[in-house]
């Protein structure tokens, strides 16, 4: 029954603040919204017992996405800017192609009709996650896992040289 | 798996999410509104394999993987797109995309 | 028979030194420039002068025809099996005499030219011009076929606009001039061509040993197909004389020579006067075996074009004032003779007098009429001005170029035993024996010419006592050692026996003074020389008198018989405003209109196709969103 409750809240929450996400003209607001968004959603990892997926989630996307997001908001407009949005018949084409799409997903989800597996769920641990992850036997991971740091280190690199001021090239 | 909450909640719930980002990227003019939005949509996909991997495959991780590499990645992409937005901003004075259309025609 | 390889140096060294001269003169000190000029030509000279002795001379055995032979000959241009394009060099009687002719001139025109042209701008400039004409008129006379002949032929037409036009940075008209030249010429030169093609055409060769061959298939095909009562190879050879009467200034064409005189005076006596204007009597003497043989038609209009030349350019000499200009119309009047030698004579023997003593008038016509250009040149140099009315009495003050101009004088005027008496003569004898009514009109002009001589020269050397600014000097003897050497050649080159070496035929004939022709030709240059000397001599009211009595003969004559203003009138108003004004609208409109059309429609289509690239993001994502959805629409519920 409050699993019910807390996952109909969680549920509610994370779709009002992603409409509020998306229409609101103060951008900062926007990422605090997002910021709710992304924490509901590690709430719900929660819920499903996936314990370090929603640590994850909360460290990576709600504490260093959204708070990149927010200096570089800082950084690039003024906390009075109201953000540009599009025109009414652009809005209400983009909004007529989305429902469509929503509605056309949805429908397809629905008529499908999941059987849920019935097998015992085993409840990994942290452990169990951390070992496969690093494991290179059969269902290891740690191929995937040496790739995305390659992968991190690589956007670094890049983050860092597009953003990095070119001084020769300016003068 | 929660009690009385079947899979097509989770589904339900991720769809929306996703065209609300779709709805965000396509009316946003902001560099980083669009950000925020092409992050809600992969949050979207992240909700889906978390719940596919719970009701139909509880005894392995594929989907647990999945999400990590997804936020990997994820958190990749912002980094790389801040700096190019912040590129953009040095160069344009703005980060509005419908200032940023030199190349065309 | 000597061998003559060596001959094929005779054109390359001017070449070379054209582009040494061309190329790095501008670095050198204007003197160098000249001197290496100047030894390239005398080399070349040398080479001629031997190249003559051997063949005329020491490599000939006597008593034997002269035949023609080919030093040195390469294919140029294999195009297909039948048609190949040689270069090469051919010796026989008239190119060996055109050498000695073109290198002598040249050779005293370099000298002048170190004098004439001192502390010019473009003294190196001018040096490789005059290489670039050698090399060119050297390789034209040494040319093996018709269309080596062709190729060289057009590039003394180059280096004559590049050198008339040398004063194109001070005088306007000097450009003018060039481009008249080079497009009356350029025109002329259309008919040469379409020439070439007919009779190559029908004859399958451009060798000029198998087209003269009297047994070869240009006149034993003369027969051929017939055009206006004409036959083809009748009318090929017109066309062909067409380029030469271009080339050489023979009515109608004469209009650009006058104009030519704004060049150098240098280069008047060079191209102007002694070589490439002959290039039109060379032609028709080079293919004289066919003329004659096979459209004795097609030689009546040359001579005919050349007797009536003579005379028209005779008449206007009288009247013009510019001396630059009496001299190029008594060329075009000389050249006229020439032709008109070409014109009446027959092939071989004693019939071919005419052709003997064409060449014979070319040669010395080119020792005397440069002589008198380089004369007027120093003329020009000393009282800087070319209108005769601005000389006078300078005979005191240019001793030398007196002398010599009056030996040049009495040598066109024909007075024995200066050389022009007896080119002349064989002329006149050919030109009795063949027409009667040509004799006359030739006999006409041999008065006008000694009398249009004479009012120069008294009007230069005598006449008014002119005050000048400065006092004149004699030229400096760079300039005046070429006089000499001319006056020398224009005295003594009567003496040679050309009717042993150049024949029609080769072989040589007895030739002697025709003195019931001689003596009147004598009697009517000493009478026109009589006349100048009453009218000219000393300053009277005399010439103005008679030039108001015969009022409009003498307007039309002074203005060239409004030639010129015709030639305006065809191309102004009736080509410009008939043809090409049509033809540019059909160009601007209709061909231009198409392409801009062409142009339009692609710019209409892009412009109408390039709002989907409009560089919008959130456009493309829409398109590519709503793509999906209606994708998934029709993949997943509609198929």
């Amino acid at each position: 029954m409050l699993n019910e409750v807390m996952f109909y809240l969680f549920a509610l929450v994370i779709l009002v603040f992603s409409v509020m996400t998306v229409i609101t003209r103060r951008i900062l607001r926007a990422a605090v919204y997002l910021l709710f968004v992304l924490v509901s959603t590690a709430g719900l990892y929660f819920m499903l017992s996936y314990n370090f997926l929603a640590a994850v989630q909360l460290t990576v996307y709600a504490g260093g996405i959204v708070v990149l997001v927010i200096f570089s908001i800082l950084l690039t407009s003024h906390l009075s800017e109201r953000a540009a949005m599009a025109s009414m018949k652009e809005s209400l084409l983009s909004a007529l192609a989305t429902v469509a799409g929503a509605a056309l997903t949805l429908m397809t989800i629905l008529r499908y009709g999941f059987t849920p597996n019935q097998g015992a769920d085993p409840h990994y641990t942290i452990t169990d996650v951390g070992t496969a992850l690093v494991s290179y036997k059969r269902d290891g991971y740690a191929l995937p896992f040496e790739v995305v740091s390659i992968l991190l280190l690589a956007a670094m690199i890049g983050a860092i040289v597009v953003a990095k001021k070119e001084r020769t090239l300016k003068k | 798996m929660i009690q009385n909450i079947p899979l097509s909640y989770f589904l339900t719930i991720s769809t929306l999410m996703f065209f609300l980002g779709i709805y965000g990227f396509l009316t946003r003019r902001n560099l980083i509104t669009m950000l925020m939005s092409v992050e809600l949509i992969l949050n979207s996909v992240n909700i889906n394999f978390v719940a596919f991997n719970k009701y139909l495959y509880p005894q392995q991780l594929q989907g647990h993987f999945f999400i990590l590499i997804i936020i990997a990645v994820a958190a990749a992409e912002a980094a790389v797109a801040i700096a190019i937005i912040i590129n953009i901003y040095r160069n344009f004075k703005s980060i509005d995309v419908e200032n940023v259309d030199e190349m065309k025609y | 028979m000597a061998d003559f390889t060596y001959t094929l140096l005779i054109p390359l060294i001017p070449f070379f030194t054209f582009l040494l001269l061309g190329l790095a003169g501008h670095k050198m000190k204007p003197i160098m420039a000249g001197l290496i000029g100047t030894s390239g030509l005398g080399a070349s000279a040398i080479l001629a002068y031997s190249a003559a002795i051997s063949y005329f001379w020491t490599g000939h055995s006597a008593g034997t025809p002269y035949t023609s032979i080919k030093a040195f000959e390469i294919p140029w241009l294999h195009l297909t099996d039948k048609l190949t394009i040689h270069l090469g060099v051919l010796i026989d009687p008239i190119s060996v005499m055109m050498l000695v002719v073109i290198t002598t001139v040249s050779l005293m025109v370099h000298i002048y030219s170190i004098g004439y042209m001192k502390g010019d701008t473009g003294f190196s400039r001018f040096f490789s011009f005059l290489s670039l004409f050698s090399f060119s008129m050297l390789g034209l006379v040494l040319a093996t076929n018709i269309f080596q002949m062709y190729i060289f032929w057009e590039l003394v037409g180059v280096s004559s606009f590049l050198l008339i036009g040398y004063y194109y940075y001070e005088k306007p008209s000097a450009v003018a001039a060039s481009k008249k030249a080079f497009i009356v010429t350029r025109f002329a030169d259309l008919g040469f061509l379409i020439g070439i093609l007919m009779l190559s055409f029908n004859t399958g060769t451009f060798d000029f040993q198998t087209l003269t061959d009297p047994h070869g298939p240009a006149i034993a095909q003369a027969g051929g197909a017939a055009f206006m009562g004409l036959s083809l190879l009748t009318w090929s050879l017109i066309f062909i004389f067409v380029g030469g009467a271009g080339k050489s200034a023979m009515f109608p064409f004469h209009i650009w020579l006058p104009d030519a005189m704004e060049g150098p005076t240098p280069v008047s006596a060079l191209i102007h006067a002694a070589t490439m204007v002959v290039a039109g009597v060379y032609l028709v003497a080079r293919l004289f075996p066919v003329f004659a043989l096979g459209a004795p038609d097609a030689l009546y209009v040359v001579a005919w074009i050349g007797g009536f030349s003579s005379l028209f350019a005779a008449v206007i000499a009288c009247t013009q004032t510019d001396i630059k200009r009496v001299l190029a119309f008594s060329t075009m009047s000389q050249i006229g003779y020439m032709m008109l030698a070409l014109g009446v004579s027959g092939y071989g023997g004693e019939e071919g007098l005419g052709f003997m003593a064409s060449n014979f008038h070319l040669f010395t016509h080119a020792m005397f009429k440069a002589l008198l250009f380089l004369g007027a040149g120093a003329v020009i140099h000393a009282v800087h001005s070319n209108e005769i009315g601005d000389m006078g009495n300078l005979r005191k003050f240019l001793p030398v170029t007196h002398i010599t101009f009056l030996i040049a004088c009495l040598t066109i005027a024909g007075i024995p035993p200066f050389s022009g008496f007896f080119s002349k003569d064989e002329i006149l004898v050919a030109a009795f024996h063949s027409n009667k009514l040509l004799f006359a009109i030739e006999y006409l002009v041999a008065g006008l010419t000694a009398f249009y001589m004479f009012r120069l020269y008294y009007g230069i050397f005598w006449g008014k006592n002119t005050h000048y600014h400065h006092t004149p000097h004699e030229a400096p003897k760079v300039m005046t050692i070429p006089l000499m050497i001319l006056a020398f050649g224009s005295v003594f080159a009567g003496f040679l026996p050309f009717h042993d070496l150049v024949t029609s035929d080769g072989k040589g004939f007895e030739s002697a003074i025709d003195w019931f022709v001689a003596i009147p030709s004598v009697l009517i240059g000493v009478v026109g020389i009589v006349i100048a000397t009453i009218l000219y001599k000393k300053e009277s009211a005399m010439p103005d008198r008679i030039a108001g009595s015969l009022k409009y003969l003498h307007r039309w004559a002074h203005r060239k018989f409004y030639i010129d203003e015709v030639y305006l009138f065809v191309t102004r108003k009736i080509i410009f405003r008939y043809i090409s004004v049509p033809i540019a609208w059909f160009d601007r409109h209709i061909v231009d209109g198409t392409m801009n059309g062409i142009a339009g429609m692609t710019v209409y289509a892009a412009y109408a196709v390039k709002g989907l690239q409009s560089g919008k993001l959130h456009q493309y994502a829409f398109v590519f969103v709503s793509g999906a959805v209606i994708l998934v629409l029709i993949f997943v519920y509609l198929v």
